[in-house]
């Protein structure tokens, strides 16, 4: 099967995966931030491929790497039953990746999510707000930068008398 | 220093709502439509789900739900301590079917680590997780007839579920939130005298669902409420990452049970009750089916049950019994290592995948070699399930989308983590 | 029949208004269940038939805060949720009390973050702490008990001296 994945990303856009892993029988690849849309309708509309279900989109904060993000997106082929997951590294200064709704509809929450904990910035997300957190929290919680314990005052209480 | 935030600042939100459904015109008489607030604090919101609908008149044009009134911080908690410390925090994700969640997790801990646990151990976290689901489908069922108005089912579900909870009592020594597993097997051994408990319990359950069956199934009002109402199409299931139940009813047979088994589910024969109407009827017809379904793999599983150890032989990775580590001093050095040090898994990541009751629970790790996880994600599935609530709302009345709330069956502690 | 005949010689019983007015109100406590998380399934267990709460006199669990007078917080309050939980406790009507079900709500419970309220009495006055994660029904019932005691003792007087404006919200 991941000679199936890699023979057909790398027809149509040759040199798009940097690498591919296999751990404990789960297979990842890492792809290049700027042919991740074009791999993602690949695998969506591949007849032998048909990745139809995204199950989770997630980021990795790895602090004190030069990219210092890794955006993660597991998909799921119930033609193959194979579960395949996508990486593409993001430096902290340019923090935007294209969204991938327009191939995976259940993307949408899961990037929003991504949004409100990393402050990963998705291009052309139909509706791109925080999703836990009040809309007018400043901070991303998830990041290797944010205490566990939370900043004091960024959470008002609410009015009460002594 | 900092302004001063609105906590609850509703500008993006609205948005949101009124550009969902920006080609619908008002004529009627009135000539505008209401905005309402489904909140937080309701009695069929099956918790802390904000949904705020547009309507015009009785009829919903488009929804937004809000998510967060219960983000409890769960994966940045799990980045600041160990994998054995996670457990009881697992236990508190789908409070309804407990021991699930705790199943789930200390398998996704396994497969980074690369242990097996005993046969027996695999036994005895069938057994549980599936008197789990069971426990779990009383509440969704329970909670979703009495939305729907038949009160009565919430307490004839409730005393079911006691039964189970006095099986837990017995079993792990708490009623509700156990956390009896351990990465490499389980915590304790379960006695004959809980099995004979359980056997009990099933052997009378048949004739309760029963009951419950005659109580609702040819009931006109019940019917009238719920046939037709919050159709969902198996394309929109798949694309939303709808899983469980809600996806089962709209007629796609997935079982992370049977596409990839753990445990040892390949050795039992059960089937996967799919029905394909996907409304909200069919998923209390499913969620019902899927408890006989429980009920068959209980009793094989209590059959076949093999004697032996509970926690798995792997001295650096898993805590030795108590009596040992007291009475023998390398398993007093390795409790000491384990418990400062943590069970360090090799350097990767993987995701584990457990068929919950609300739909599919998936754990995505990533370690770094020390003791805590570098990242722990939690895949839940009441979050996913609740994605495809605005499409299944629109046009239909207020109460449907009590109804459908109900039959989506979220729960707020796992959508929210 | 018999209470009557047991109680009195002349068909008269003394007693002090406040005594009569204290047990009326502590035998039919009608709780608002601010079921947030887990706390709430053990809270609908003491409502099911094993534990039965109805027996102590609260036989319907009112939704409406504007109807009810305890305000049994279960489950763990974030700081958006905060917010909600203030609201619907000054929505209801004097006098009521609160019952803080289980450790997340007394001091925060296991959840040491960023986004959880550590114990609600920082912003709302509680009657009753409940130990337990989550509290036992029999737990729940004998925090009930301890608010009946509590409104067996109080008097009057006690609402005297509190301001129109503060009563009519």
């Amino acid at each position: 099967m991941k000679e199936i994945i890699l023979q057909k990303i790398n027809a149509q856009i040759p040199g798009a995966v940097i690498e591919s892993v296999e751990f404990r029988n789960d297979l990842s690849i890492t792809v290049k931030r700027e042919n991740l849309l074009k791999a993602a309708q690949i695998l969506y509309s591949d007849p032998e491929l048909q990745f139809d279900m995204c199950k989770d989109v997630t980021a990795i904060d790895w602090a004190k790497r030069k990219e210092r993000f890794t955006v993660v997106y597991q998909v799921y082929s119930f033609k193959n039953n194979f579960e395949l997951r996508i990486k593409v590294n993001l430096e902290e200064s340019d923090l935007s990746i294209e969204s991938l709704t327009s191939v995976w509809k259940s993307a949408n929450w899961y990037e929003r999510e991504t949004f409100d904990m990393y402050g990963i910035n998705f291009k052309n997300h139909p509706d791109l707000r925080r999703f836990y957190m009040p809309e007018e929290f400043e901070y991303y919680p998830l990041r290797k930068d944010f205490p566990l314990l939370g900043i004091p005052g960024s959470l008002p209480l609410p009015e009460h008398e002594k | 220093m900092k302004k001063e935030i609105n906590i609850s600042n509703d500008e993006k939100l609205l948005k949101a709502l009124m550009s969902q459904a920006a080609d619908i015109t008002i004529d009627d008489a009135l000539e505008n439509d209401m905005i309402i607030n489904m909140g937080p604090q309701h009695p069929a919101t099956h918790g802390v789900l904000r949904v705020v609908l547009r309507l015009d008149g009785e009829k919903v044009i488009s929804s937004v739900p809000e998510l967060g009134y219960l983000h409890r911080g769960y994966e940045k908690m799990a980045e600041n301590m160990s994998y054995i410390e996670f457990i009881p925090h697992t236990d508190r994700l789908d409070y309804t079917a407990t021991m699930c969640n705790n199943v789930a997790y200390v398998l996704a801990v396994e497969k980074l680590i690369g242990i097996e646990a005993p046969k027996r151990a695999q036994y005895i976290r069938m057994i549980i997780a599936e008197l789990s689901r069971i426990a779990a489908h009383m509440v969704a069922i329970g909670t979703f007839a009495m939305d729907v108005g038949a009160v009565t089912m919430v307490m004839w579900t409730f005393r079911e579920r006691e039964t189970i909870q006095n099986i837990f009592d017995r079993v792990a020594g708490a009623r509700f939130t156990t956390s009896y597993t351990r990465i490499g097997g389980v915590a304790s051994d379960i006695d004959d005298v809980s099995l004979k408990m359980i056997k009990d319990f099933l052997d009378q359950f048949a004739a309760a669902l029963d009951e419950m069956a005659r109580l609702l199934n040819s009931n006109k009002i019940f019917l009238d409420r719920l046939d037709g109402v919050g159709v969902l199409s198996k394309e929109e299931a798949i694309a939303h990452g709808v899983t469980g139940p809600s996806l089962r009813a709209s007629g796609v047979e997935y079982d992370v049970r049977r596409a990839k088994p753990y445990l040892f589910y390949n050795e039992m024969d059960f089937n996967i009750p799919t029905y394909t109407e996907g409304d909200c009827l069919a998923r209390y017809h499913l969620r019902a089916e899927e408890v006989k379904e429980s009920v068959k793999i209980l009793y094989q599983c209590l059959e076949k049950i093999p004697a032996g150890e509970i926690i798995a032989n792997e001295p650096k990775k898993v805590l030795a019994h108590k009596t040992e580590i007291y009475s023998k001093m390398e398993e007093l050095i390795h409790d000491f290592m384990i418990i400062n040090q943590g069970i360090n898994p090799p350097v990767g990541d993987v995701f584990f995948s457990a068929e919950n009751p609300k739909g599919e629970l998936g754990f995505y790790m990533v370690s770094n070699g020390t003791g805590y996880p570098w990242k722990l994600k939690i895949r839940s599935p009441s979050a996913s399930n609740l994605q495809v609530l605005p499409i299944l709302c629109k046009g239909c009345m207020v109460s449907d989308v009590v109804a459908i709330i109900g039959s989506l069956d979220p729960v707020m502690g796992e959508a929210d983590k | 029949m018999g209470l009557e005949a047991k109680l009195t010689k002349d068909g008269f019983i003394t007693t002090t208004l406040d005594a009569v007015i204290a047990w009326s109100r502590k035998n039919s406590v009608w709780p608002m269940p601010m079921g947030i998380s887990c706390c709430a399934i053990e809270m609908i267990a003491a409502a099911d038939p094993k534990y039965d709460i109805a027996r102590f006199g609260s036989e319907v669990m009112r939704f409406s805060p504007r109807q009810s007078d305890l305000m049994i917080v279960a489950g763990t309050v974030t700081y958006k949720m905060a917010h909600v939980v203030r609201r619907i406790y000054d929505q209801m009507p004097d006098p009521k009390w609160v019952i803080a079900m289980g450790a997340c709500t007394s001091s925060g419970g296991m959840y040491r973050s960023y986004n959880v309220v550590q114990g609600i009495d920082q912003f709302l006055p509680v009657d009753v702490y409940t130990a337990g994660c989550p509290p036992r029904p029999e737990n729940l019932l004998n925090a009930l008990m301890a608010i009946q005691e509590k409104i067996g003792k109080s008097k009057a007087r006690d609402y005297q001296d509190i301001p129109l404006e503060k009563i009519i919200k």
